[in-house]
């Protein structure tokens, strides 16, 4: 037989040839460590700056009596919204993925769509048509409202894909129907409730627009105010370093009641298909709070827009850039954020999931401890850093997009993290046993696979970047306005006519990739079922 | 020449010795299994050969040419293998003709190609369906068909049939076997199903402990195990302390004679009797007495589980078309030479 195998004969030691034979896939984890290193760098430097003057002097910004308002404040918040968003989204998700309930498919459509309106829109239209919505109470109600989505979709998911012959099991066992939800269904998407709960408190706590409406002092509103009104920067940092202390102890708190064992069931098992629950005589009353509950989140914040867009209005304050203006920057610098975060989450994610190992770990833990810190101080660190080092980018359209790419970086990792790991590591070697080197077999196999997840990384930071006030609003360029910049400043004019096309703008661009998102994610359900 | 010569290939995982001056000579043109329990390393052996994994030491040889050693290692895509792992891996994102086409490299040849393999493994018509159209053995196939398409110098299979149920294994394996024949190609498949094995193979190669304990075509593997570890691993075996001398054995179910290879054995020896080898015969004067603890009915025969005075463990013997045996019923024991024998400072294993 004469088979044409090139064997290479090198001298030299096993180690040098072993190591050279995985040199194409080094790649990935020097392009990982930079990327990490790099996101961390501006953050950093933030701490440095507001330590350098020494402890006593982080204590005194710290040690404020604002401060003591402020945190009671927050966290008053925090634990309200928190706990009626995960109530509300959870009891919704039950409601549409488990019982009997009719128009399901709609109801569930408009029980997320709340996400496509900023928060700091839904709080102008409450305000903007009862005056009477603010302070703390109208804070608990505009944010439960705008927040719950976060706990609802993951919720329902996992419903979705949750076994229900447990169910089957512990009433067998001799459970009745309320403690088989309760210990069973509960606690099958418990982990799953903590981390909407998780991701509802991080948004609270960067929140500053909605907040602002409904003249509620937080945090974020107050390192606002000392920026803009004092140009206090080291009161700003001090508080902002109080800001990211409080994210990082409800990052901390998830992580502690995460469940440690998984209660999934082996990958390739197909599921028993869902009995749904017959909900009978409560069928009204579930129906009437899931209406209620998209007529709130839903159709009310888009009614009021509707209402303001019809009655006009002209504005005293001139108008920097056109509605299709702010539409085309809003457009651009949100697409070259994404494009910038789900490039940057690309080699972070093949690491962690591939090369699983402690500092890999740590690397993606590192990473996501960008997700602790509010766009704001993202934004704050990236201005100091600029206005020391790189004068030249301080205010450019650039900075911008890379604040974005680092805001929104931990989103994108989610997606494109979970869309890598669907793929399993065997194709590749299967395209390299084919004749295929390294890097043909990663483009030509795992790539096209995880294409769905990369588009679903940009749409995400996309729809997430046009609906950006807080960051936006301290580094847009100058003369420059985005939609949200743009609508805030007739807001805040109480130009309310003037400001709505903008708003509507605004919640029409960031719903195209909502629904783009959400059919890319059905197809995928579907073909999932039907293989 | 071999399609594949291992020479003391060792591995391990951290602290976790996997293989162990292991050597494996496949014949070229064969199909040769490797047989082994979960865990015992059989898996990393093909990944070796796959270049997948590197050895810590060894040298592994195809077709002659050197591929991994001390100052040489030639990378997956040039050693000219085809995988068929697992569950098939097929590439999800491409239709059946374009996962058979991966590995082609000349564009003009491909159509024809393709449509050889797919009539080879008996599925013509069905290039343009995707992967998760096809059912379990559909999807082996198109695997099988992938790997033999860049014509490889031999093919590795892991576990390929693990994943299907048992109906459909059969079929397929036997239709496997005559495709990998038909191409005449070196064929390295490893397995944990000894039934798999030894219907399949030419050659059956037996890892336990970090290397290959035997290797040996199925019948002489069954009929010759080389110790008694081979011996109970491959088959159903009852392994008795027995008293050699002049060619004979003195167990606790009476005097059997050894096989010729065996017959200069004297002293203490383990005796291996295969269940066929005993049989049920009336009660004294001839046999050893027993009580029958279970019948095991399979239909065709059925296998009963002796307890006999004197033995540590109880015997399964195989009663042809016996009616059932009830638990609890006297029987005596004969045993039909001549057996297999070791010498008893052989460890036993537990």
């Amino acid at each position: 037989m004469s088979v044409a195998l090139e064997a290479r004969r090198e001298p030299g030691p096993v180690t040098r040839l072993a190591s050279r034979s995985r040199r194409g896939s080094l790649l990935a984890p020097g392009a990982a460590v930079l990327v990490v290193a790099g996101l961390l760098v501006p953050v950093a430097f933030l701490f440095l700056e507001a330590t350098q003057a020494g402890w006593s002097e982080v204590w005194s910004l710290v040690d404020r009596p604002i401060i003591l308002g402020l945190a009671w404040n927050t966290v008053r918040l925090a634990l309200a919204v928190t706990v009626i968003a995960a109530v509300l989204g959870t009891g919704a998700a039950w409601l549409t993925e488990r019982t009997d309930l009719p128009f399901r498919r709609v109801l569930a459509t408009a029980l997320v769509l709340p996400l496509a309106v900023p928060d700091f829109v839904t709080a102008w239209t409450w305000s903007s048509i009862f005056p009477g919505v603010h302070g703390y109470a109208g804070a608990v109600l505009v944010m439960s409202l705008g927040l719950y989505p976060l706990v609802y979709l993951p919720v329902a998911a996992a419903l979705r894909s949750a076994d229900p012959s447990l169910e089957d099991v512990a009433r067998a066992l001799g459970l009745s129907r309320l403690r088989t939800f309760v210990q069973v269904t509960l606690r099958q998407v418990r982990s799953t409730v903590l981390g909407g709960s998780l991701l509802v408190c991080l948004a609270l706590l960067a929140e500053y627009g909605a907040f602002e409406d409904l003249r509620f002092q937080t945090f974020t509103t107050a390192i606002f105010t000392e920026l803009q009104v004092g140009f206090a920067t080291a009161d700003a940092a001090g508080s902002a370093l109080v800001l990211v202390g409080l994210s990082a102890v409800v990052l901390v708190a998830e992580a502690a009641f995460r469940e440690r064992g998984r209660l999934d069931r082996g990958g390739s098992v197909p599921l028993p298909p869902l009995r749904r629950h017959h909900l009978g005589r409560a069928l009204p009353c579930a129906l009437a709070f899931l209406l209620g509950l998209a007529g709130l989140a839903l159709a009310f914040p888009l009614g009021v827009v509707a209402y303001w867009l019809a009655a006009g209005g002209s504005s005293t304050l001139p108008a920097t850039v056109s509605v299709a203006g702010a539409a085309g920057y809003s457009a651009l610098y949100s697409a070259l954020g994404a494009l910038g975060a789900t490039v940057l989450a690309l080699p972070v994610a093949f690491v962690a999931v591939r090369r699983p190992a402690r500092w890999t770990a740590a690397l993606e833990r590192s990473a996501f401890v960008l997700q602790a810190l509010p766009g704001l101080v993202v934004a704050l660190a990236l201005v100091f850093f600029t206005e020391r080092y790189l004068p030249w980018l301080y205010e450019s359209p650039e900075l911008l997009v890379v604040a974005y790419s680092m805001i929104f970086f931990p989103l994108a990792l989610v997606a494109v993290r979970a869309s890598v790991a669907r793929v399993p590591k065997r194709l590749e070697e299967v395209a390299r046993s084919l004749g295929a080197g390294p890097l043909r077999a990663r483009v030509r196999v795992t790539l096209p696979l995880v294409a769905p997840g990369l588009a679903a990384a940009f749409c995400l930071v996309f729809l997430s970047g046009v609906t950006e006030l807080t960051a936006t609003l301290l580094l847009v360029p100058n003369n420059v306005e985005t939609l949200a910049t743009q609508f805030w400043a007739f807001t805040t004019n109480v130009s309310y006519g003037a400001a709505a096309p903008y708003a509507a703008t605004m919640i029409l661009l960031s719903a195209v990739p909502g629904f783009l998102l959400s059919r890319v994610f059905d197809r995928r359900t579907a073909r999932g079922a039907g293989s | 020449m071999s399609g594949i010569l291992l020479e003391g290939v060792s591995k391990s995982f951290g602290h976790h010795v996997v293989l162990e001056g292991l050597d494996l000579e496949v014949p070229d043109g064969s199909v040769t299994a490797v047989l082994g329990e979960s865990g015992s390393g059989k898996t990393t052996l093909l990944r070796m050969v796959a270049g997948l994994e590197r050895p810590d030491a060894g040298t592994i040889r195809i077709g002659g040419h050197l591929v991994d050693g001390p100052h040489c290692f030639v990378a997956p895509e040039r050693r000219r293998i085809g995988l068929v792992p697992q569950e098939g891996a097929l590439f999800p994102h491409l239709t059946v003709a374009r996962n058979i086409a991966f590995g082609l490299r000349r564009r003009e040849d491909r159509r024809s190609r393709v449509a050889e393999l797919l009539e080879l493994v008996g599925m013509t018509g069905m290039g343009e369906r995707y992967p998760h159209q096809l059912s379990g053995g559909q999807q082996q196939r198109v695997a099988l068909a992938r790997a033999l398409a860049p014509e490889p110098a031999v093919v590795l299979l892991d576990e390929p049939f693990s994943a299907l149920d048992a109906g459909l294994r059969a079929s397929l394996r036997a239709d496997v076997v005559r495709v990998l024949r038909r191409a005449r190609v070196t064929a390295l498949l490893v397995t944990h199903d000894q039934e798999e094995a030894l219907s399949t193979a030419d050659l059956v190669g037996v890892v336990q402990h970090g290397r290959i304990r035997q290797l040996a075509a199925p019948d002489r593997l069954y009929a010759a195990p080389a110790d008694p570890a081979v011996a109970r691993f491959l088959g159903e075996a009852n392994l008795l302390a027995g008293q050699a001398a002049g060619g004979r054995a003195t167990t606790a179910l009476g005097e059997v004679a050894l096989e010729q290879a065996c017959s200069g054995l004297t002293g203490a020896v383990t005796v291996l009797l295969r269940p066929e080898q005993l049989e049920v015969v009336p009660l004294a004067p001839a046999g050893a007495p027993g009580r029958v603890l279970e019948c095991e009915y399979y239909g065709h025969d059925s296998v009963l589980v002796v307890e006999v005075p004197g033995l540590a463990e109880p015997v399964r013997v195989r009663a042809g078309g016996r009616p059932r045996a009830a638990a609890g019923e006297e029987v005596a024991l004969a045993a039909a030479g001549p057996a297999l024998a070791w010498p008893a400072t052989e460890p036993r294993p537990a």
